[in-house]
């Protein structure tokens, strides 16, 4: 009982590791009011590139670094076409998504079933780990898992207590006076989809090249909108992502604990997305005003008007 | 130096318009051959291919039209819902739901009823399904304020989840062997095709109804108008009394409606049984929002931009087959044709002169 307790929770974290990382790129995204939808299919390009890279040189860090590129590489074209051009922020993100599943097929095709035979160490942290039960379970982690507890920590210093997040957060909420202030508020929005693109694919690198050592077209099932609905949950703010990312990934484990008692695996299939749809409705009946979106999200900012 | 400066463009005429778009999709097929080029495709040859293959050919026009019918008919809904700004992105999940409607009225009432009876029957049943999914998220955005682009993808994953586990489970058909699938639907509810064709007019008719009624009602109706002003200036909607949970119900019911034709013409009129969503559409509710961006959000002109990308769909089986290019480049060639879609209106709805001066 124990040992199952224990690898619940671990493979709990496992599991919240590319929501964690996909939802800190996205508050950031968001914060400087770009939505961008694309996350599901960044995510994608950065599980293929990290796939490939690792593959061919075998050495997974520079898998995760190709992937971060590729991620920013193919947001620039949303930062472009929603910033510069002002366009319709809700069709460039699913144009995005789709560019992006596309790509991925396209790339990946030549590396569907082929095995990843790299492994990345656990890191266990001396002392810490010692400690009973807590410590096989939270200091005795892959690397992904501590990258994006770090991340989300310094996303949250970022944001809340640095000038740059200040200016990214003042841009998201009135880019109008924020220009006014001297602030570069284009640069400010394309650095901000910058980095959600990064963070999206390395969600999806953490996905191919350590969550499932492979590749098959579709393996983000929908992790990608999943982030972007707990960006909502976590009320924009990275450190309350790491319990919202904690939650779903228990509920994506829930699905393997829950199959030997005979409940149609279809049927827990669909927990993370019912999950998701109970939480939004539970956030909004405990308080709707608290949503506190920022105020110009997917508004476009159109420079010299009034 | 170089001093460029942008103003806003009032006077958008329906040619400047077009014109717009057709040198949006030349930009985007540009793009389309450079990424064939990086993948090793001779992109002329490929691009020929695919256009070939869906209109240069009686067979390949034939299967065009087949397809088109579910693109016209959510393109069709998404026109309505987009113009209210309300991001329908669940027509996917709506066209199944219309699927497993009609395929249980088929399978219940089929034998009893002549086709006159159970056609329209179906239909009905699949358009309710369809309605029913669509209004969860109106209702869910109105009253709960909750995002409707996560509610409609999120219950599109609940109802392709929701149809495998019917068709494994409780509703398996006896004639499949232990395979998942329903039975096949009794013949009077199985719609006729034009002869050496998959095109069931039954629904190709419908579609083509249902985009003339639907530019009746958004140019020429209350409702119409009280949609695009909710979607144009909600501020506006609010003071003039506009009620935001009735509208939204109903064109969401529409939209979702009309996915739910849809799916009744993928079931009666090609596949005759239930089978895995992936097989029951492909990717059809997605396809369909670049229809009705193409379409400028215009009812009537879905009709053609959903036969334009039918065509594309096509041609893409096509090259895949010749060329061993994956599935997945439709998405690519659809995904970059919307980006350069949506980036078009910029240059449509500015004005931009660039002046040398010093």
């Amino acid at each position: 009982m124990e040992e199952i307790i224990i690898s619940t929770l671990q493979r709990t974290l496992v599991a919240a590791t590319p929501l964690l990382l996909a939802t800190t790129g996205e508050i950031i995204t968001e914060r400087s009011g770009i939505l961008n939808l694309g996350v599901e299919g960044v995510m994608a390009v950065g599980a293929v590139v990290a796939f490939i890279v690792t593959l061919t040189t075998g050495h997974p860090w520079l898998g995760v670094l190709a992937a971060i590129a590729a991620g920013m590489a193919i947001s620039v074209i949303h930062a472009f076409a929603s910033i510069t051009l002002q366009a319709n922020q809700v069709v460039s993100g699913l144009a995005l998504t789709m560019l992006g599943l596309g790509l991925s097929g396209m790339l990946g095709k030549p590396y569907v079933g082929k095995p990843l035979s790299i492994k990345m160490d656990d890191i266990v942290i001396p002392w810490l780990s010692d400690i009973p039960y807590l410590g096989k379970i939270l200091f005795m982690g892959g690397p992904f898992f501590y990258l994006a507890i770090i991340l989300a920590l310094t996303s949250w210093f970022l944001l809340e207590r640095t000038r740059l997040g200040i200016q990214i957060r003042s841009t998201g909420e009135n880019p109008k006076a924020t220009e006014t202030q001297g602030v570069n508020v284009f640069l400010i929005r394309y650095l901000s989809v910058l980095i959600g693109g990064g963070f999206s694919a390395l969600a999806g690198a953490h996905l191919s090249i350590s969550y499932s050592k492979s590749w098959i077209e579709g393996m983000t099932a929908g992790r990608g909108w999943i982030a972007i609905a707990l960006t909502i949950f976590a009320l924009w703010n990275p450190s309350r992502a790491i319990w919202a990312a904690f939650l779903f990934g228990g509920i994506f484990v829930a699905q393997y604990l829950l199959q030997p008692l005979g409940i149609s695996p279809n049927f827990l299939s669909m927990l993370p997305y019912i999950a998701t749809l109970l939480i939004l409705l539970l956030i909004s009946l405990k308080d709707p005003k608290k949503l506190n979106a920022p105020a110009m999200l997917a508004e476009p900012y159109k420079r010299g008007q009034r | 130096m170089i001093k460029i400066t942008t103003t806003d463009r009032y006077n958008i005429t329906p040619f400047r318009s077009l014109m717009t778009n057709v040198f949006s999709l030349a930009a985007g097929l540009l793009v389309i051959s450079i990424i064939f080029l990086i993948a090793g495709v001779n992109p002329i040859f490929a691009i020929t291919e695919i256009f070939s293959g869906s209109f240069g050919s009686v067979y390949g026009f034939k299967e065009t039209l087949t397809k088109a019918i579910p693109l016209i008919l959510i393109g069709v809904g998404l026109t309505l819902a987009f113009r209210a700004k309300f991001w329908n992105i669940g027509a996917e999940g709506q066209l199944l739901m219309g699927a497993i409607f009609s395929t249980w009225t088929g399978l219940t009432f089929g034998d009893a009823l002549p086709s006159y009876l159970i056609v329209p029957l179906i239909f009905a049943a699949g358009f309710i399904g369809g309605a029913l999914w669509g209004i969860i998220p109106a209702l869910l955005k109105i009253k709960y304020s909750i995002n409707e682009v996560i509610s409609t993808l999120m219950l599109n994953y609940i109802c392709a989840e929701f149809l495998t586990m019917l068709i494994v489970g409780p509703w398996k058909g006896k004639t499949r062997f232990g395979f998942p699938g329903t039975d096949n639907l009794p013949e009077s509810a199985i719609l006729g095709v034009i002869p050496g064709s998959r095109i069931h007019y039954a629904t190709l008719i419908l579609a083509i109804i249902c985009a003339i009624v639907l530019c009746i009602v958004i140019y020429k109706t209350r409702f119409g108008y009280e949609a695009r002003v909710v979607g144009e200036n909600p501020d506006a909607a609010k003071y003039a009394g506009i009620n935001f949970l009735k509208t939204s119900l109903i064109l969401m019911a529409i939209s979702g409606g009309l996915a739910g034709f849809a799916g009744v013409g993928e079931i009666a009129g090609i596949h005759h049984y239930l089978s895995y969503p992936a097989s029951v559409s492909s990717g059809y509710g997605f396809t369909a929002i670049i229809v009705a961006w193409l379409a400028k959000l215009n009812p009537l002109y879905a009709i053609i931009s959903g036969i334009f990308f039918a065509g594309i769909l096509v041609g893409g089986d096509a090259i895949q087959i010749s060329l061993g290019l994956p599935a997945a480049t439709v998405e690519i060639v659809n995904g970059t044709l919307l980006f350069f879609l949506i980036m078009g209106d910029y240059f449509l709805n500015n004005k931009i002169s660039i002046r040398l001066s010093n």
